[in-house]
Parts: structure tokens; C-alpha cells; sequence
């Protein structure tokens, strides 16, 4: 296939992508923009004004990135894990299986679509932070790279997820058991400088709290970590789980026979 | 001529051990119109699905316009265009959409794409649903659906598994001149059905494939010239109360009244007349039965399933 018609054909999946997730956009872009204002009134407002200061900033301001990090990782996963799962379910995958298109040139156009949708969600849920606070940027880059690589890391996780799933079961269960388990102890609410020693050392293991964490530095300039470890570990984590989804999709894992 | 589709000892056994295919081998030349026929469960979608890249071969060679599978994949995927057995579309994509995003999947951009599915829309009569969604199409349309989207990147090779399956006559009629047009103008076909009268009507070769091999790959004409009999339905001018016994014709009546006679290779049709002459019928019309090709499928599976039985039994 020659340069510009693959170009052609991953514009085709992006916009394939984008146009799904804008149809049904009371199942996309509502509920988080909904979920995430209650965050902002109830954890911010409400319990943040009795807690004080965190991190040195107040306790709206703290968790902010955080919960715009949580709507960008779980947005971009969910787009892919459901629309690639559904393409298998109506074996609408078909279309693109008996086409030219190359494996890389697919699964980059999910992961697009995927990061579409989750950088659109991270772009409303800070739209809407601001009517609550006032958002500084204190390195424009780190905050960019961030959010692009880690909104790219779980759209390729959510691909795997999809490619492995046989029912509709099988893509709630690494969102609701894996996912939301670590976002929420990945410093979204808290620094982890509150935790025992034992429970900090735990929580250096959880991935999302590196991402988390280099979000928070980006806009506050405050991290419990080394916000440049924590670029280089997606990045280290991208290579890794893009390989393994391309290996599937060459074998055929799951859309094949 | 070139050869659109060549298959060598295409083997492929599924996880389970099911041997679904056991090497066959099968030609359609540039420009043919061929049916795959057999049973169900006989390979037919296997091997297609081989083909079109949607099951993984476990052995042997596939070549689309030269293309071979294993190392040129791309290019014969270009030169391909698919309408599978079931509706693999997304229900709640419109029609339009879905016609131009498969040609996006071939690299064609959107201007282009545009002309091409206006066009097979409208051939296929469903320029008017453009904006509707998949879902609201009746099952007739959603398989026009399926023709339209396939020929959107203008494919040398058109592969239709049951096309017709589930459509009634007057559609099925009209989809018959369709593709026996787009035939004429240079696309090759090869079409799986159940329909016998349907590869009757519109192929020029065959191959009967049953148990993961190939009984027979030829012309339809060389085909029906193997069939003995022939049988005719004779229209007579009042109607029969008994079935007339003639001495050289086997003869019935159908359902609707008419006389079937059935004449051996090599007789007279002068005889069967001579002969219901003198018994007082008098025939207003006669034609023959359309589905001789299923008279000779049903024997030919019948021989394997009996010489598969023979085999077993004399191996255990």
C-alpha cells in the first residue's frame, strides 16, 4: 500500500472513530463532564475547604490535575476496549481485515481515535475546573507530553483488552477491578507523603501514580516523584504493550479463525 | 488469460482438529462467472475466507492475480472485494457512510470515494437510503448493502458467499442481471449458493467441493453433459387424472398437474411424442427442468458420502 493511501485509510479509522464517540455523545462526553463537576463541588468544595492545604496548594487546586488525568485514562481505554469490541461483536472487523490497510495502520487509528476522545475529555473536564479554581501552567511541555502519552498508553491497553475479550463482560472488568482501583490510589486525592512509609512504598509500584504525579507537576510544579522517570516509564510501557498488540492483531488473535 | 484465483493444496484444520479443507486445488480464469458449490459444512466459507484473509490457511498456496497471500498480501487484498454469507456491518452506521469508509480502508480519499459509491448506490437502488442507518434496511437491501460496499474500490475479483440467501425471487432476479453486468463489463465472480438454479443460471464453471475436497472442478456445460438423464415438464392441454405409462419414459406428475418425463441420454424425443400421440395427450408447452445441475450435486455428494462410508468401514 502505498504512503498517502495508508495515510488515507488511518484518517478513515480516526474519523470513523471520532464520528462514533460524537453520535453517542450522551454515553461519551456527558457522563464524565457530569461525574468529574461532583468532584469539583463535593471533594473540592465541600470536604476540600475543611482539609486545607495540600502540597502547598489548596485542596482544589491539588486535585485537579488528577481528576482530569483519571477522565483522560479512563476515557481513552473505554473508547477503544468498546468500539474495537463491538466491531468484533458485529463482525463489522471484517471490513477492515479483508482490506489492505497494514496492522500498525490500524492500531495506530484506534489508538488516535481512543486519544480523541480521552484529550477531549481532558479539555471539557478543565473547561469545567476553572469555573471552581484558578489553573496556572507550570510547565507547558510536561503537561502536553503527559497527558498525550499517558491518554496513548491506555488506548493501546484498551485495545489488548478488546482483542482478548469474548464478551461484553470481559471489557468492564479490567476498567472497574484494575483501573478505578489504581487511579484512585495513584495520589489523584491525596500526596502520598500522608501515607506510612510501608503504603508509600506500595504506592510506587502503581503506574498511574507516576502519571499522575508528572500531570501535577506540569500545572502546580509540586510531584511525589520524578516527573522525567515518570515520561521515560510510558514511554518504556507505550513500546511494550504496543508490541504485544501488534503481535495479536499479525496472529490474528480473537478476529481470525 | 491469467488466472484471478489459484489454489494449491490449501489445507487448513481448525484448533478443535477439524480438518475443514485436505488440499485442495482449484483455477478460475480472468473473467469468469464460477460457483463453489457443496453441502454445508463442505469448505466452501473456509476457503473463501482463506482468500479474503479471514482465516489463517494451515498449509498450502493462494494466489489473487498472481498475488500470493504470504508475500504479497496487499496487493491481492486490492484486487479483491468480498460479500460475505452474514451482515458484517456496523447497524448503526449509515449506508453512505459505510460504502465510503470502506473505500477509505483501500486508500481512496473521500472525493473519490464519493463518485464511486453514488454510482453502486444507485445501480443497487439505494441512492434513497443513503442517510439511513444499516439497521432500518430490510434484508434484501442490507445485501445490496454488502454488494455496493464490496465493488466501492473497484475490485478485479468479486467474492459473493450466498448472496441471495433469504431474498425473494423478484430481488434475487434483479441481482442476477446485476452481477451478470458487472461480468460482462470485466469483474470476475465467484459466487457459493445454495441456489443450484442460481449457478445454473449464471456460471460458466463449477466446482463441487464436499468434506474439505474438490469431486469435481469444470465447465458447467461438461458438467450437465454427465447428467444421463434428463427430465422434462410437459404442459398438456387438459388435465392428467392418472399418470400415463409409456414404455420407453419414465413418467410423474408434479404438484401443479404438469407431466415430468424423463428421458435417458441418447433417446428420441420424437419417440415420447409418437408415443403420447397415441395415448391421446396433446402438449401445449414443454421445458426443462431448471435444476439439473441439483440432480447431478445430489448424486455426486451422495457417490463421496458412500465411498467415505465404504472407506471407514473397510479401515476399521
Amino acid at each position: 500500500m502505498r504512503t498517502d493511501a495508508m495515510m488515507t485509510a488511518f484518517n478513515t479509522i480516526v474519523v470513523r472513530e471520532v464520528r462514533r464517540f460524537m453520535r453517542i455523545w450522551p454515553q461519551t462526553l456527558l457522563p464524565p463532564a457530569v461525574t468529574m463537576t461532583l468532584y469539583f463541588i463535593i471533594f473540592g468544595n465541600l470536604i476540600g475547604s475543611r482539609i486545607g492545604s495540600m502540597g502547598g496548594f489548596d485542596y482544589m487546586a491539588f486535585i485537579v490535575p488528577g481528576l482530569i488525568m483519571m477522565s483522560v485514562i479512563t476515557s481513552s481505554y473505554a473508547n477503544v476496549v468498546s468500539s474495537f469490541f463491538s466491531m468484533k461483536f458485529q463482525r463489522s472487523i471484517e471490513e477492515l481485515l479483508v482490506s489492505p490497510v497494514p496492522n500498525w495502520i490500524i492500531l495506530s487509528g484506534y489508538v488516535a481515535g481512543g486519544m480523541a476522545r480521552g484529550l477531549g475529555i481532558g479539555l471539557i473536564v478543565t473547561l469545567l475546573s476553572l469555573a471552581f479554581t484558578r489553573l496556572s501552567i507550570h510547565n507547558l511541555p510536561m503537561v502536553i507530553l503527559t497527558v498525550f502519552l499517558t491518554s496513548a498508553l491506555f488506548a493501546v491497553g484498551g485495545f489488548i483488552n478488546a482483542m482478548l475479550a469474548t464478551k461484553f463482560d470481559d471489557i468492564s472488568i479490567v476498567p472497574t477491578f484494575v483501573l478505578t482501583p489504581l487511579t484512585y490510589l495513584g495520589g489523584v486525592f491525596y500526596s502520598i507523603d500522608l501515607l506510612p512509609a510501608f503504603w508509600q512504598g506500595v504506592s510506587m509500584i502503581n503506574p498511574i501514580l507516576y502519571m499522575i504525579n508528572a500531570f501535577r507537576f506540569g500545572i502546580l510544579g509540586v510531584s511525589d516523584v520524578n516527573p522525567f522517570i515518570a515520561l521515560g516509564m510510558i514511554l518504556v510501557f507505550i513500546t511494550l504493550l504496543s508490541a504485544v498488540a501488534l503481535r495479536m492483531l499479525n496472529r490474528g488473535k480473537g478476529i481470525r479463525s | 488469460m491469467t488466472n484471478a484465483l489459484e489454489i494449491e493444496n490449501l489445507v487448513k484444520t481448525y484448533g478443535d482438529g477439524f480438518a475443514a479443507l485436505k488440499g485442495i486445488d482449484m483455477n478460475v480464469k480472468e473473467g469468469d462467472f464460477f460457483a463453489l458449490l457443496g453441502p454445508n459444512g463442505a469448505g466452501k466459507s473456509t476457503t473463501l475466507g482463506i482468500v479474503c484473509s479471514l482465516v489463517n490457511k494451515t498449509s498450502g498456496k493462494v494466489r489473487v492475480f498472481g498475488s500470493d497471500i504470504d508475500t504479497h498480501l496487499s496487493d491481492a487484498k486490492l484486487n479483491l472485494g468480498v460479500v460475505p454469507q452474514e451482515f458484517n456491518f456496523n447497524q448503526f452506521e449509515k449506508v453512505y457512510d459505510i460504502v465510503t469508509t470502506q473505500a477509505g480502508y483501500y486508500g481512496i480519499p473521500l472525493r473519490k470515494a464519493a463518485v464511486s459509491a453514488e454510482k453502486y448506490l444507485k445501480q443497487l437502488g439505494l441512492w434513497d437510503k443513503r442517510n439511513t442507518p444499516a439497521r432500518m434496511l430490510s434484508g434484501g437491501m442490507k445485501r445490496r448493502l454488502m454488494i455496493a460496499r464490496a465493488l466501492v474500490h473497484e475490485p478485479k475479483l468479486l467474492i459473493l458467499d450466498e448472496p441471495t440467501a433469504g431474498v425473494d425471487i423478484e430481488l434475487r432476479r434483479s441481482m442476477w442481471a446485476f452481477l451478470e453486468e458487472m461480468n460482462r463489463q470485466g469483474t470476475t465472480i465467484i459466487l457459493t449458493t445454495h441456489y443450484l438454479e442460481e449457478a445454473e443460471a449464471l456460471c460458466r464453471n463449477i466446482a463441487i467441493i464436499d468434506h474439505g475436497k474438490i469431486l469435481k472442478h469444470t465447465s458447467k456445460r461438461d458438467l450437465l453433459q454427465q447428467l444421463s438423464v434428463e427430465t422434462f415438464v410437459l404442459d398438456t392441454d387438459k388435465p392428467l387424472e392418472a399418470v400415463p405409462e409409456l414404455k420407453n419414459f419414465d413418467c410423474r406428475l408434479d404438484d401443479e398437474g404438469a407431466l415430468l418425463v424423463e428421458v435417458q441420454k441418447g433417446h428420441s424425443l420424437n419417440g415420447m411424442f409418437i408415443e403420447l400421440e397415441a395415448k391421446g395427450i396433446r402438449v401445449v408447452s414443454m421445458r426443462t427442468k431448471a435444476n439439473r445441475l441439483e440432480e447431478l450435486f445430489i448424486r455426486m455428494v451422495e457417490e463421496n458420502a458412500e465411498q467415505t462410508r465404504v472407506s471407514q468401514e473397510g479401515a476399521a
